[in-house]
């Protein structure tokens, strides 16, 4: 039998770790922006809907396989499918498993920076915008947003010394192992990340209408922006070069008051009109549904080989499906209760739905929250606050991306947490300056999260619970499930698990490929080359260009490194040709 | 907000609210389920290595 070198201190350390895993920015800003955009209430049944048949199999498939390696010795994802297929194609397959979480870690820990840099300026009153603008052009200084190299600035207001510090930090506590280091930080953080978000949450509840000219941008109004389920839209009707009649979104209206006021101002205008979207109409968009299924994705952490290493760290006969319960469900109620009140309500009360419509992630949270918290009473306190949050919510992510290259370099090549952290180490800096360097645009780190922060999380999603399913078995795999277990894992998740699960992920991933690689859109029906093909292609330009092969090119090497290193694991032969 | 949206909002809070409590309570009532499963390690995997190797 072999022995595990390590192993987590307790079950609810092992809990916080994966929900810390897990909880991100994404709770606090993709959600609610997703959510949104999507039509709030049709968004939600779409998202408990992909929770229900892809988040929750996955998050159990990858606790039960994960377990299964480690007790056989296997940390890695390459040891740990190797050794449930006993393939030698299985090993192969574990590249992702590396090359996932190392590379969106090379991205990840410099956004991380962003949040600390703006938690010490809120704190430091640094940060008084007056005007949207304001607020940009902070934060295309702060990221060097502008052009190549200009973000590697020391000062306060430039990201250099919080990468620095936040690189750092991420070491160190990896570098105490998994009981000393992410377990104990996460037991600190992440019930500290919930009071504050409370706090926040609070505060963002009670502030009414806070700008008595506008007293249609409330609270209220804020949260039914985000939920309300069915949408009133003001179109405008545009006449094409061919005679052809078409009706534009203008832009969605909320409340009563604002709604009458409108209907009111329009009427007799034949080319203005209000529509309303129900919730039906907006549930047959497949784009809402390939949106909540993402959401489900980068929001549980499933699909990127974290829980599968953390797991492998179990003993034999400890629980995994209550605590695979207790940690997803930690990471909802942070999303849903939390990041879904907080957010959205509190820029739509200062900035009303011109403000926050068509946000991206960054956008929201780096452009219109500090504007927000600048206009806020004690907004200083409350953005530095927020800000912080953030943080603690992105080291815990960030430490888990780095547990999975330790696990392998330790494991393939026999080496010790020393030696491997410095590999890590020299790889992530690498590609870390390479993010920040290219930071025109953001078009590196852009380029990483397409192709690795999504489209391969789909593959290895994919591939995980086909292994689980189809390769381990769905009788052995529940067997070893309730190895131990406080309870059990519903009987309906096994055709789910076998049957629902691969075909819904397949067509998730198929809808996913049509609109962003071949740029289909569901709504016109027209086809158009999507952009990070053109980025490719050099259509977006030389220079983009450029730096979106080098972007492919670093995902690649990764991978043919890993590969490389794979292909002479004895170990790995071995346990194929005799497996225990 | 629509009734609509409240209806939509408190289920969703609702649900996750509910779900987190009841894994929180069941993980602190479950016999072994807060127990240790090791000892507090006091040493990083490397300095553990080198005091089994003396």
């Amino acid at each position: 039998m072999v022995m595990q070198t390590e192993t987590w201190n307790s079950r609810i350390g092992v809990i916080l770790a994966v929900s810390g895993s897990a909880v991100g920015l994404g709770n606090f800003l993709r959600f609610p922006g997703q959510a949104a955009q999507y039509g709030g209430g049709a968004f939600m049944i779409a998202y408990f809907i992909s929770f229900l048949i892809i988040g929750l199999p996955i998050c159990w498939a990858e606790w039960t396989m994960g377990r299964y390696g480690g007790r056989r010795g296997f940390n890695s994802c390459a040891g740990i499918f190797n050794c449930i297929a006993c393939r030698p194609y299985a090993k192969y397959l574990g590249i992702i498993g590396f090359v996932i979480p190392v590379v969106i870690y090379m991205y990840y820990v410099y956004i991380e920076a962003w949040c600390l840099g703006y938690a010490v300026n809120f704190a430091s009153g640094r940060m008084a915008f007056e005007n949207p603008q304001d607020a940009g052009d902070f934060f295309g200084k702060f990221i060097g947003i502008g052009k190549d190299g200009s973000a590697l600035g020391f000062a306060v207001d430039q990201v250099g010394i919080y990468l620095l510090l936040v690189f750092v930090l991420n070491f160190i506590l990896i570098y105490r192992g998994l009981s000393k280091g992410i377990e104990w930080f996460c037991k600190y953080a992440m019930p500290t990340l919930v009071v504050l978000a409370v706090v926040i949450l609070v505060r963002v509840l009670t502030l009414g209408a806070p700008v008595p000219e506008n007293p249609g941008n409330n609270v209220g109004n804020g949260l039914g922006f985000m939920w309300n389920p069915s949408k009133i839209v003001l179109e405008e009707k545009i006449i094409g070069t061919d005679g052809s009649q078409s009706w534009l979104k203008v832009t969605e209206l909320v409340g009563d008051k604002q709604i009458s006021g409108k209907q009111a101002e329009i009427a007799g205008v034949p080319d203005l009109r209000l529509k309303k979207i129900t919730i039906w109409k907006q549930l047959g968009n497949p784009q809402l549904w390939l949106a909540a299924a993402g959401q489900i994705f980068f929001s549980l952490s499933v699909g990127f080989g974290i829980i599968l290493t953390y797991a492998s760290y179990i003993s034999k006969n400890d629980d995994i499906v209550l605590s695979g319960l207790a940690a997803t469900s930690a990471n909802e109620f942070c999303e849903v209760a939390l990041g879904g009140l907080i957010t959205i309500p509190a820029a739509f009360a200062f900035l009303g739905v011109a403000g926050v419509a068509g946000q991206s992630t960054f956008g929201l949270g780096f452009n219109v929250l500090p504007l927000v918290f600048t206009k806020m009473p004690a907004g200083e306190f409350f953005g530095a606050l927020f800000f912080f949050l953030l943080f603690l919510a992105a080291v815990t992510s960030s430490l888990s991306m780095l547990q999975p290259g330790i696990a392998f370099l330790e494991e393939s090549l026999g080496i010790n947490r020393r030696q491997s952290v410095a590999i890590l180490g020299f790889m992530t800096v690498f590609g870390c300056l390479f993010v920040v360097y290219f930071s025109q645009n953001q078009k590196a780190m852009d380029t990483l999260d397409f192709w690795c922060g999504t489209f391969l999380i789909f593959v290895l999603a994919t591939v995980q619970i086909i292994i689980f399913g189809w390769v381990l078995g769905i009788e052995e795999g529940f067997d070893e499930a309730h190895k131990g277990a406080a309870i059990r894992i519903p009987s309906i998740y096994r055709p789910i698990m076998k049957y629902v699960c691969p075909v819904f992920l397949l067509t998730i991933f198929v809808l996913w490929v049509l609109v962003n690689v071949f740029g289909f859109n569901f709504e016109t029906g027209q086809s158009t080359v999507s952009y990070y093909i053109a980025d490719l292609m050099g259509d977006n330009g030389e220079e983009t260009g450029k730096v979106a092969w080098m972007s492919v090119a670093l995902i690649i090497s990764v991978g043919v490194f890993v590969g490389l290193i794979i292909s002479g694991v004895q170990r790995y032969k071995d346990y194929a040709q005799n497996p225990q | 907000m629509t009734a609509g949206g409240w209806i939509i909002l408190i289920m969703s809070v609702g649900t996750v609210t509910a779900l987190f409590s009841w894994c929180i309570y069941k993980v602190f009532t479950t016999p072994g389920e807060t127990e240790h499963m090791h000892g507090f390690e006091i040493e990083t995997p490397d300095e553990k290595k080198e005091h089994e190797h003396d």
